[in-house]
Formats: structure tokens, C-alpha cells, sequence
């Protein structure tokens, strides 16, 4: 890991704009291998969780979660556990929350924002308690792929995994409750569980995206492709199918291109996802007048 | 069903439906107990209209009326689901808008979407809460009539929450007036005339006939939201 910094910062490679040579440069150490790797299986998964957060307009809720993690992957530093053991503790335990709160949680922002507000300040004092680095609390915050062990692949895998499967288990009756509560409720649909096993869900997913892109860049991964996808489609499994394909899209290209810069990973994904969405917003009367 | 608000209209909906149990007494639905999930009732609920962001077909929504409360992804049940989707889209006329956003359609569209989807599971009773109240009075005559001729086509048992009673009128056999804790049920000409109403509710209530043949009750809103007086 101490490696890969080293590497990046003191020695960035220049691309000889040779494809192929380009490629092999980029597989050429680990550590890019390990980040492509995770970053495939992360973008897999936050493009396909993302259509929902889109769908039920929970993303400031989707927000919130990786900020009560933030609290927890700090405290788990503090009390020398791993952070990711942190992260998804409190993720999941915030998630439970908000969806046990279930629809009655629509227009409560304040509520959202207080309860942030509060955890990142607990995340400060934690990462204050541990007198290491700050790159932890760095790492934390704004996501560490270039740091990514072959352990930490397999772990990202096996989560991501365990995630899509339960997407696909919960599909058309998550589907249902978030077009309409009431009916799927009148149809048989037990929508409070499905609240909080979809905020359980979206927990597992917000733990293995912040590896990546980091708590405060989390909307980048999950809402961004999902909120461009529904702006071409209002087909579930095509917007779907194009928010996982933007999220696949934004992580290479944003890892091939911080390779040959002296600029971090997250700062590329995030403007890539940033700069798709506004050219998409912005062509959208041009679209329409064509059709 | 008629009745000034609060009167429990839509508990008796929530009851038929068995989202609610009943307090005191039986319910029973085609001789059954209600139970969420019903196939045989169809439900459209009282809202005023989608999030127009909701971006999902019309299509999509209705199919979800079909199998949307089971499991998984649909695998061999896509034809099937799809075919059932069409059935009722056709049924209520809303093919041709099917693909737009349901968030993205007119509130008279949207609420034929809300009755394809009620219609799709083959229901035998229909249950709708105030399907008039948010369209205009065009869109009123519309919806009456296509509800009326797909109750006469499917051999379906309509049970409608209104607040005017007088879109109606042409099209209803029964009328449940419910006020002040008291239930009456009859045909219109029985239920709603002054003295009938009066002496149910033993208070002045008094039914007003226009130019037009429209009826008007009075003494009723009031009584119910001036509880003391």
C-alpha cells in the first residue's frame, strides 16, 4: 500500500497513447489490478441498489448512511478494530433506522441532517482519540482504492455478492412499495420488513462503496448513473442495466486516468459522474426537439 | 358511499381490504375473513397524483398489479405478466400511453392506470376511494362510464367513495350513506331525500334538487365538522 503511494506520487507514468501498451502498463502492478477489480464489483453493485435509492427518493438517506458509518469506521480505529467492521455496524444500524421509520420518513430532511450533522462530529472526535495518521481518517473520507489488499478483494466480492443476490430476492416487491406503499401493502407486500431490509441492503452496499470513492463521495457512485439512467428510461431493467453501466464506466475510466495523473481516483470518478449528469441535463431540450 | 368526511368511509375500505381488523363485530368478503392480498378484490386508493419524477411505465405499474407481491425477478412469468398487462391496459383504454412515465401522465391518465392495475388480477369486487375527486368534470363523466361498462363487461361488484354524488346518479343501483356513526343503504330515489336523511340522522337535513336534477344535501358537512354545536 505504502507502495502504491509512493509510486503514484513520486513516479507517475506517462501514457504512451499506445492502447495496448497503455493496458498493460495500467495491469502492470497490483495494486491497479486490486483496484479495477474492487471498483468493478463496487460499481456493479451501487449502480444497481442506485436505481432504487433513485426510485424511493431516499439518496439524502442513502447520504446520511455513509456519514453515521464515517462515526463508526473511526470509532472501530479508536477501539483498534478494523473500519470496515465500524462502517458497517453503524450503517447498518442507522439503516435499520431510517427504514423502520419507512414512509413516514418522507419530508424528514431535518431529522436526516441533525442526526449527520451529529455523527460526523463524533467521526472528528474519534479520529482526534486516534493519535495515528490522519490518512486514515483521509482514507475514510474520501476513499482509498489504490490501497486495496487481494483480502480486501475477496471481502469486497463476497459482500457484493451477498448484496446482489438479495436484490434480486427482493425485486419486483421492492419494486412495487417503492411505486406505490398503499397498494403493494393492499396486494400482500409486508413493506415495513422490506424498508428495512432494503436500508440493510443499501448499508452492505454504502459499506463497499466508501472504499472507493470515500463517505463524503458516496452520492457519486450510488445516486449519480441511477439519476442519469432515469432520465432515458422509465424501463426498470434498462435503467437499471445503464446505471450499472455508467457506474462501470465512471470507476475505469476514473482509475485509468488517475494512473497517469498526480490526482487522486476519487476526484476523476466523481467529475466523470458530475460532468455525464450536467451534459445530460443540458442536452435534454436539444433531445426533445429532435424527437 | 356517501357521507361528509370522517364519517369512515375509507375504514370500511381499510376493513374490507384487512389492512384493519374490526373492532367489534364480523366482516366477510365473498364468505371469507378479509386478508391482505386478495385476489379477488381490486383496489384503486384516494390520491391526488403521482411524483412526476416517478420514472417507471404505466406499463411496468400495471404488471406489478398482476405479480408484483411475489418474489424474485420475473423469469418465466415475463409473457404471462405482460399478457395480463395489455389485457387490462386495453380493457380501460390506456394502451396507447403505456410507455410514458407514470409520473409524466394526466391525472385522468393516471387514474385509468390505477384501475388497469386494480383490474388485472381478474378481480370480483372493485374498491375505489374518491377515483373523481381530482379530475375535472369532463374526465368525471369519462371515468364514470368506463367504470360502469367494465363492471357490466367482468361481472364486478363496484363499491365507490364519492363527495358528489351527482356524476353518479345516472349509474349506481345502491347508495350507503354513512353519517354521524349511522349507516343507511337503499336506492338513491329511497336514501337520499329530506325526510329519509332526517329522520336517520334525526337532525335537518335537507336534500335540494336544481334545474338540472343535480341533488344537494345539506345539514350533514356541517354536523360533522361542528361536532359541539
Amino acid at each position: 500500500m505504502l507502495d502504491a503511494a509512493f509510486h503514484l506520487t513520486i513516479a507517475n507514468p506517462t501514457p504512451s497513447w499506445n492502447p495496448f501498451d497503455d493496458l498493460a502498463m495500467l495491469f502492470h502492478y497490483d495494486f491497479m489490478v486490486h483496484a479495477f477489480q474492487a471498483g468493478t464489483i463496487v460499481a456493479l453493485v451501487a449502480g444497481s441498489i442506485g436505481y432504487f435509492v433513485v426510485l424511493r427518493g431516499s439518496s439524502f438517506a442513502a447520504h446520511a448512511l455513509s456519514h453515521i458509518g464515517f462515526a463508526g469506521a473511526a470509532g472501530a480505529v479508536v477501539a483498534g478494530l478494523s473500519p470496515v467492521v465500524g462502517l458497517l455496524a453503524f450503517t447498518l444500524g442507522g439503516g435499520a433506522a431510517i427504514g423502520a421509520l419507512g414512509n413516514r420518513l418522507r419530508g424528514r430532511d431535518v431529522t436526516i441532517g441533525i442526526v449527520l450533522a451529529w455523527t460526523l462530529g463524533l467521526g472528528v472526535l474519534f479520529i482526534s482519540l486516534y493519535r495515528g495518521y490522519a490518512t486514515e481518517a483521509y482514507a475514510l473520507l474520501f476513499g482509498e482504492i489504490l490501497g486495496i489488499s487481494e483480502r480486501d478483494v475477496l471481502v469486497t466480492l463476497v459482500a457484493g455478492a451477498i448484496t446482489l443476490a438479495a436484490l434480486v430476492t427482493v425485486y419486483r416487491p421492492l419494486l412495487f412499495s417503492s411505486v406505490d406503499e398503499e397498494l403493494a401493502s393492499a396486494k400482500g407486500v409486508p413493506v415495513t420488513a422490506l424498508s428495512i431490509l432494503f436500508m440493510a441492503i443499501l448499508a452492505v452496499a454504502v459499506t463497499e462503496a466508501v472504499q472507493v470513492v470515500g463517505v463524503l463521495l458516496i452520492f457519486a457512485l450510488i445516486v449519480t448513473p441511477a439519476a442519469i439512467a432515469i432520465r432515458f428510461t422509465s424501463h426498470p431493467p434498462y435503467a437499471i442495466g445503464i446505471g450499472v453501466g455508467l457506474a462501470l464506466l465512471f470507476t475505469w475510466l476514473g482509475l485509468s486516468i488517475a494512473y497517469f495523473s498526480p490526482h487522486p481516483v476519487s476526484f476523476f470518478i466523481t467529475s466523470l459522474a458530475f460532468a455525464t449528469y450536467l451534459l445530460v441535463r443540458l442536452s435534454e431540450p436539444v433531445r426533445r426537439a429532435l424527437r | 358511499m356517501l357521507g361528509p368526511n370522517g364519517s369512515g368511509k375509507t375504514t370500511l375500505i381499510r376493513l374490507i381490504l384487512g389492512g384493519l381488523a374490526p373492532s367489534a363485530g364480523r366482516l366477510e368478503v365473498f364468505g371469507r375473513t378479509p386478508r391482505r392480498g386478495d385476489p379477488t378484490i381490486g383496489y384503486i386508493p384516494q390520491r391526488p397524483v403521482f411524483d412526476p419524477e416517478l420514472s417507471i411505465r404505466g406499463r411496468d405499474f400495471v404488471e406489478l398489479g398482476f405479480d408484483g407481491h411475489r418474489w424474485g425477478v420475473r423469469l418465466m412469468g415475463r409473457a404471462h405478466a405482460a399478457e395480463a398487462a395489455n389485457a387490462s391496459l386495453e380493457a380501460v383504454g390506456a394502451g396507447d400511453y403505456s410507455d410514458r412515465p407514470l409520473g409524466r401522465l394526466s391525472g385522468g391518465e393516471q387514474q385509468r392506470m390505477l384501475l388497469a392495475h386494480a383490474l388485472v388480477g381478474k378481480p370480483r369486487l372493485l374498491l375505489m376511494d374518491e377515483p373523481l375527486s381530482y379530475l375535472d368534470v369532463r374526465n368525471q363523466r369519462a371515468m364514470v362510464q368506463l367504470i360502469r361498462d367494465v363492471a357490466r363487461r367482468r361481472q364486478l361488484t363496484v363499491l365507490l367513495i364519492a363527495h358528489d354524488v351527482n356524476p353518479l346518479l345516472p349509474y349506481i343501483d345502491h347508495v350507503l350513506y354513512m353519517a354521524a356513526g349511522k349507516v343507511s343503504m337503499g336506492t338513491p330515489a329511497e336514501i337520499i331525500t329530506t325526510e329519509r336523511l332526517s329522520e336517520i340522522y334525526s337532525s335537518p337535513v335537507e336534500v335540494v334538487r336544481d334545474s338540472h336534477g343535480r341533488v344537494f344535501v345539506v345539514g350533514l358537512e356541517e354536523e360533522a365538522s361542528h361536532p359541539h354545536a
